[in-house]
């Protein structure tokens, strides 16, 4: 549903920590949905691809969607089980006091970026006090 | 192939927003304005319920209002013939008010002599829950005609809102509307929540709203922490 402000948040997100890092150029972010999360990948890769192009950092950077699967907690009875299929109410034992632990995340997991072309700086000579 | 190498990240995509908002909050604090966030469905009365909230506090209050449209200035014209000073925001397609948005709007409106700033955020139940806005509380009105199931449609906003405005109550005869039930969906998704059932276009209930708003406002001007 808000797909393009959660791709322009990314967007901010991965310069800033790109600017932190020396970064120029980022080939891939990867992104861990949850399946609950309400943003809806098809979505996300339409407007990635049209504000990706419009950053000189992430040009031609990849969307990697790692899906993270939704599972609820029930009270009653412990017992944990897929949202998707089931909802708020617990399919074991029919108690409505539930709630999700996971499957709701929008975390920029990791970056891509190339590696630096020049050598490492060298180490500082074995004895030399800092 | 080129070599690449990987740099972890681990943030949350609404990690930059929230702290955005937190400052924003913290000058606010300092300059003594209280932001409301208000938002609904479109059609549900956000603008008509602000001319009556203007009307019960303007003489005791200095207000200004942000007016949040992917187009069109008609909501801040309204407001302004009430008196308060308003501005429109253009979202220029966007669901939904950010941090940053929310910022760039009270620079426009000038908070020297503003004691409320109210944001009255895109119609739209579902987009504007996700980012907070920087606001100290969250408001939303629920209208009759749109039924007390709402909250188990689009829980995460009545999970987010501090007050929930039930509006056109004057209409309920003729709908299938009931707040018994309608309190109980809140309560559920938010046990804290206050649920205040108003008119805008009678009056009925603004009173117990300005109360409320009234206090809140006082609170977080006198208080010393946030």
């Amino acid at each position: 549903m808000h797909e393009l402000g959660i791709v322009f948040h990314i967007i901010r997100s991965v310069e800033e920590v790109g600017r932190q890092n020396g970064v120029s150029q980022v080939n891939a972010v990867t992104l861990e949905l949850g399946e609950v999360s309400g943003v809806l990948e098809d979505y996300l890769q339409d407007c990635w691809n049209w504000a990706a192009s419009k950053s000189d950092m992430l040009r031609g950077a990849k969307l990697q969607v790692v899906v993270i699967p939704a599972k609820t907690l029930c009270e009653n009875c412990g017992c944990v089980y897929p949202t998707v299929a089931h909802g708020r109410t617990c399919p074991a034992c029919g108690s409505g006091k539930t709630h999700l632990i996971q499957g709701n995340e929008t975390m920029i997991r990791d970056i891509t970026v190339p590696e630096e072309e020049e050598p490492e700086p060298p180490e500082p000579p074995a004895g030399t006090a800092l | 192939m080129d070599k690449v190498k990987v740099l972890e990240i681990k943030q949350s995509v609404f990690a930059s927003n929230d702290r955005e908002a937190d400052a924003m909050r913290h000058a606010l604090k300092e300059k003594g304005v209280f932001l409301l966030n208000l938002m609904s469905s479109p059609g549900s009365g956000k603008t008509t319920t602000l001319r009556r909230t203007i009307e019960a506090l303007k003489d005791e209050l200095r207000i200004g209002v942000m007016e949040a449209d992917i187009d069109s200035d008609v909501d801040a014209k309204a407001i302004a013939e009430t008196g308060a000073k308003a501005i429109q925001l253009h979202t220029g397609g966007m669901c939904h008010l950010d941090a940053g948005m929310t910022r760039q709007g009270l620079e426009g409106l000038g908070l020297e002599d503003v004691d409320l700033a109210i944001l009255e955020n895109v119609g739209n139940l579902v987009c504007p829950a996700e980012f907070d806005t920087g606001a100290v509380k969250n408001a939303m009105i629920l209208s009759v005609p749109e039924g007390h199931d709402k909250p188990l449609k689009y829980p995460l906003m009545f999970t987010v809102c501090d007050v929930v405005l039930v509006n056109k109550i004057d209409v309920m005869p003729y709908f299938d509307f009931d707040m018994e039930k309608c309190r109980e969906y809140v309560l559920m998704r938010n046990p804290n929540a206050k649920i205040i059932p108003i008119c805008a276009r009678t009056g009925e209930g603004i009173d117990q709203w300005a109360d409320w708003l009234r206090a809140e406002v006082a609170a977080w001007k006198n208080k010393d922490t946030m």
